[in-house]
């Protein structure tokens, strides 16, 4: 009580313009994004907890994966700590194009593949490669594809044509398009709790490590001449006969007002990396020990003080 | 709860009806035969020719483009416009997150946010002043489940954007529906407009709104009011055209100027459909709360939206329940407000009598601020309820570990049920959904347009007809054919679906007391609860396909036929039914012959509900994976191709409108045959 009549006390003296906290830039807050994706969640936590302890205003706004780059492009939104080369190119790309900031990439690398559950194997011993899993193609078809196999792929929009390649290595396969990551994982569960043979979209670093065991197919390793040389790779009529690259990018992008407006936050967020492992730990601590995101921020913080400090100096 | 979109029933042209005489089969016949020949001769009849498709897709996205990056309005960059309004409507949503979950800090007020006793004891204390006991106990109770089962603050996140949209909504609602009944030009703009509006999916407002306004909470909340204003507007369109005469008479009579007529004698005295309005709009912004998060809003939505991506479906659950409930309590405690009666001996009492609610919650409220105080918990309610302390300590309640069970319930289902269900799948999917999508896709434009077309011009006349050749004209020569029959395909096969589930269910609601004390709450809260969790069980069930996408249209979209079959058999005057027992009817015989027939009109707009239901769950169901005009929305929102995105939500809502014009005539029609319009 005495502290809300305090309160209204102050409020009538403070009308002036806010206390400053620390000697930062500016009290504008800083706008991080957040995705649905665990480790994105807590790695914004994580950076944005590191800004606010060095007295920065910092708040989070949801946003599609997608929409977040125009938007940061915009200065809507003002920093995203993790960019996928490999669904998020093309509209990372177009934004940095528009003026979004490109501030660098992680040391943690990124793959994105076709990818079976271990059991898989017991049935199908040569799956962990595509012309051992095209062997065994009927095991994964379903009613609509028979004898086809199915391959459950991403999202339409992800940018990334798997029934081309299907075509190209000329694979006893259908490609299906899900409408949303959540799609993949339902899929994943249920074929994965009747040990039944499935093989999907999948990407590293990502919870799905830490839930189900499972490994990517290798295809050929791809190439420049394999998509403009028809004679290049397995097929010698068609080109696109190869797989994705092994390693992708994981970027991190900022708004361009961000640099001008705070320079020693700018300076942190230059110097914020995250490599596979930290990665995968941080995730876990949500996916597995059933953290909130929020709270495993502050446990990985407190496990990782040194590479924090490492970003502040 | 009353049905989202009162259906509109355009009177049937007395002209199409004497048509009925002529060998109509001839006709239809003819319009096939013709089709299918020219489609044999023509491939342009199968797929409209490229080279005449009308690029309005593109021409949408180039101008939205243009809007966003060169447009000026006197001067003004029509961006900065845009922004101006986006900064001028966070001050209301700012200040409703420092009430209810940031607290005042940022504005240099050393106080928290409202802590959840307080809200909860108000909501409550509200429920008893509005709705007596019984409304209190349900109010009650629903604040308890949001404190115990961890989503307090979400669900205050969620209440910000509904505290600002409503009254947002509400006032433009009015403004325009005041407007509508003064100036017949801007009925005739307006009112299409709302037709429209409230047949377009949610999912389809968010990539034009995302186009213009900067991103996030704004966004959702200019969306949210978009979609849940055109029932208020409706409603006072309603009410100040009903307001008897003797009333407005007795205004004119005590010499009030036209002013004082509308705002002390016709709005006060419609004040019974103006809540009606104000409920609706309740309703429709909490069916916002899960799609507006897409767009950056914060709370349940967004919480339940990541929940589904972790696959953590038992904690989806207790969000969703959560929605669900905050609509429920807003719902009941709107439509008591509504019906409650003044208190005509209140001068008699004391002033302490008559706000003993209002003083017993300031009571509270300062004794909950004093509270929080000391104890975290008195602020924001804990994770867990735990018993004492150290080893000794005991869990109460863990909603975690309940929802964890839930996945687990979920997943053992699942395992057990899959090889009974799949191979019904598979022959469902083989032989009845792949044929009938085959034949929409092989059906020739010529075929439907002709026959949809003669059905209108024989159902609604001329006018009805003209509607329905635009509509479809509109989807055709763009290039969205084949999305569009996909998307009929679906909607009809779900839709009759629901009518065999809803309709034998509705009728037994009706007969029995008891089914329906059941029934009708489960459809008050398979209504309001978030569609989105049905798509990750469908999945796991059934797999992606068009199977698993119709399992998760049933649920929402059966809800009005079992309503309006229900409100139909309920509203049969007792003379026609007591002339069926005079008659000596059995019970069989009086369902068949007497109650079904005379209630057909009303199970048919039920129908006309239901097949809206399901157009508007396409562009949910498209999170599943499907390649039609809802996928087309989905997609548009992260491609940016608001061109694309927008027609294709027009083109759903054309499908729908079709559908209403001509469900709507035959039942206008038919009721007035039967002399019960």
């Amino acid at each position: 009580m005495k502290n809300l009549l305090k309160g209204v006390a102050v409020a009538a003296l403070m009308l002036a313009p806010g206390a400053a906290m620390a000697e930062v830039e500016s009290d504008e807050p800083i706008i991080i994004v957040q995705n649905n994706w665990t480790s994105q969640l807590v790695l914004s936590y994580v950076v944005g907890k590191v800004l606010e302890d060095m007295g920065y205003t910092v708040e989070y706004a949801p946003s599609d994966s997608q929409l977040q780059f125009q938007a940061m492009a915009d200065n809507d939104m003002d920093f995203q700590v993790e960019a996928w080369e490999g669904s998020m190119k093309s509209a990372f790309e177009k934004a940095v194009e528009n003026g979004m900031v490109d501030v660098g990439t992680h040391s943690a690398e990124t793959r994105e593949e076709w990818w079976i559950p271990n059991y898989v194997l017991e049935t199908c011993p040569e799956a962990t490669n595509w012309e051992g899993l095209n062997a065994c193609a009927e095991q994964f078809s379903t009613a609509e594809t028979k004898p086809n196999g199915r391959f459950v792929g991403p999202p339409a929009d992800w940018g990334k044509n798997y029934a081309d390649r299907v075509k190209s290595l000329e694979m006893d396969f259908e490609a299906i398009n899900v409408g949303q990551a959540a799609t993949l994982w339902a899929e994943l569960q249920s074929a994965y709790d009747r040990k039944e043979p499935i093989v999907l979209f999948n990407w590293t670093p990502n919870f799905i490590e830490s839930k189900f065991e499972g490994t990517f197919v290798d295809f050929p390793k791809p190439e420049p001449a394999c998509f403009d040389d028809a004679s290049w790779g397995p097929n010698p009529n068609a080109t696109g006969d190869c797989g994705a690259p092994h390693s992708g990018w994981l970027k991190k992008a900022a708004s361009p007002r961000f640099e001008e407006e705070w320079p020693g936050a700018y300076a942190v967020i230059e110097k914020v990396d995250f490599s596979n492992a930290q990665i995968a730990a941080a995730a876990l601590m949500v996916d597995v020990d059933g953290m909130e995101p929020e709270e495993a921020a502050e446990a990985w913080m407190e496990k990782n003080a040194d590479v924090v400090a490492s970003w502040t100096e | 709860m009353t049905e989202a979109t009162a259906p509109t029933t355009p009177r049937a042209d007395g002209e199409g009806v004497s048509l009925a005489a002529l060998p109509l089969w001839g006709r239809f016949a003819a319009i096939i035969v013709a089709g299918v020949l020219l489609s044999l001769v023509w491939d342009g009849a199968t797929r409209w020719p490229e080279a005449w498709t009308l690029p309005l897709a593109q021409w949408i996205t180039d101008f939205i483009n243009w809007l966003k990056s060169e447009a000026t309005v006197f001067g003004v960059e029509f961006k900065a416009i845009t922004r101006g309004i986006g900064t001028a409507l966070e001050m209301p949503v700012d200040w409703a997150e420092y009430l209810l979950y940031r607290g005042f800090k940022k504005v240099g007020l050393d106080l928290g946010p409202l802590p959840w006793i307080a809200v909860a004891a108000g909501v409550t204390i509200f429920a008893h002043w509005v709705g007596g006991w019984r409304l209190a106990l349900l109010c009650g109770l629903s604040m308890l489940y949001l404190a115990t089962f961890n989503v307090w603050k979400d669900a205050m996140r969620t209440m910000t954007i509904v505290v600002v949209a409503v009254p947002m909504a509400a006032f433009i609602g009015i403004a325009l529906g005041i407007w509508v009944t003064r100036s017949k030009t801007a009925a005739r703009i307006i009112s299409p407009m709302f037709d429209l509006m409230q047949a377009t999916p949610h999912m389809a407002y968010l990539a034009p709104v995302a186009a213009l306004f900067a991103f996030g909470p704004v966004t959702a909340l200019i969306a949210t009011v978009v979609f849940a204003m055109p029932p208020m507007a409706r409603c006072t369109i309603l009410g100040l055209q009903t307001v008897s005469s003797d009333v407005v008479e007795a205004g004119q009579m005590s010499g009030c100027t036209k002013r004082q007529l509308l705002w002390k004698v016709a709005l006060p005295s419609s004040k019974r459909t103006l809540m009606l309005g104000l409920n609706q709009v309740v309703m429709q912004t909490l069916a916002m709360v899960v799609i507006a998060s897409i767009a950056g809003a914060t709370g349940l939505g967004h919480k339940l939206l990541y929940s589904l991506q972790q696959l953590r479906l038992g904690v989806a659950i207790e969000q969703g329940i959560a929605i669900s409930l905050i609509a429920i309590v807003l719902d009941r405690l709107t439509q008591a407000y509504a019906y409650k009666e003044t208190d005509h001996f209140a001068s008699e009492k004391t002033w302490a009598q008559r706000h003993k609610h209002m003083l017993l919650f300031l009571v509270i409220l300062v004794g909950s601020y004093v509270l929080a105080e000391f104890h975290r918990w008195a602020s924001i309610p804990p994770s867990k309820f735990v018993w004492g302390a150290g080893d000794a300590k005991v869990v109460l309640f863990d909603a975690k570990l309940l929802a964890r069970h839930m996945d687990q319930a979920i997943r053992d289902f699942n395992v057990v049920a899959f090889d009974y269900i799949n191979p019904i799948r598979d022959w469902v999917t083989l032989w009845i959904l792949i044929p009938v999508r085959n034949f929409f896709l092989w059906l020739p434009w010529p075929v439907f347009f002709g026959v949809v077309s003669l059905a209108a011009w024989r159902l609604g006349g001329k006018s009805v007809m003209l509607l329905c050749m635009a509509l479809m004209a509109s989807f055709i020569v763009t290039g969205f054919w084949v999305e569009t029959m996909k998307t009929t395909y679906l909607v009809l096969i779900a839709a009759a679906l629901c009518v065999l589930i809803g309709v034998p269910l509705g009728i037994w609601a009706a007969r029995s007391e008891r089914a329906a004390k059941i029934i009708m709450p489960i459809c008050d809260t398979l209504q309001t609860f978030p569609s989105f969790i049905y798509l990750i069980p469908a999945i796991m069930l059934f797999r992606i396909g068009d199977f698993a996408n119709i399992f998760a249209i049933i649920p929402y979209a059966t809800v009005p036929a079992i309503r309006y079959t229900y409100l139909g058999l309920k509203r049969i005057p007792a003379v026609t039914v007591e002339a069926g027992i005079a008659n000596g009817a059995t019970r069989m015989q009086r369902l068949f012959k007497v109650e079904l027939p005379v209630a057909l009109p009303e199970i048919m707009l039920g129908l006309n509900q239901t097949i809206m239901m399901a157009l508007a769950m396409t562009a949910i169901t498209a999170l599943i994976g499907s390649t039609d005009l809802g996928q087309e929305v989905v997609r548009s929102i992260s491609t940016q191709d608001f061109g694309r995105g927008i027609l294709a939500g027009f083109f759903i809502a054309a499908l729908g409108i079709i559908a209403d014009r001509l469900i709507g005539s035959w039942a206008a029609e038919r009721k007035r045959q039967l002399g019960v319009a």
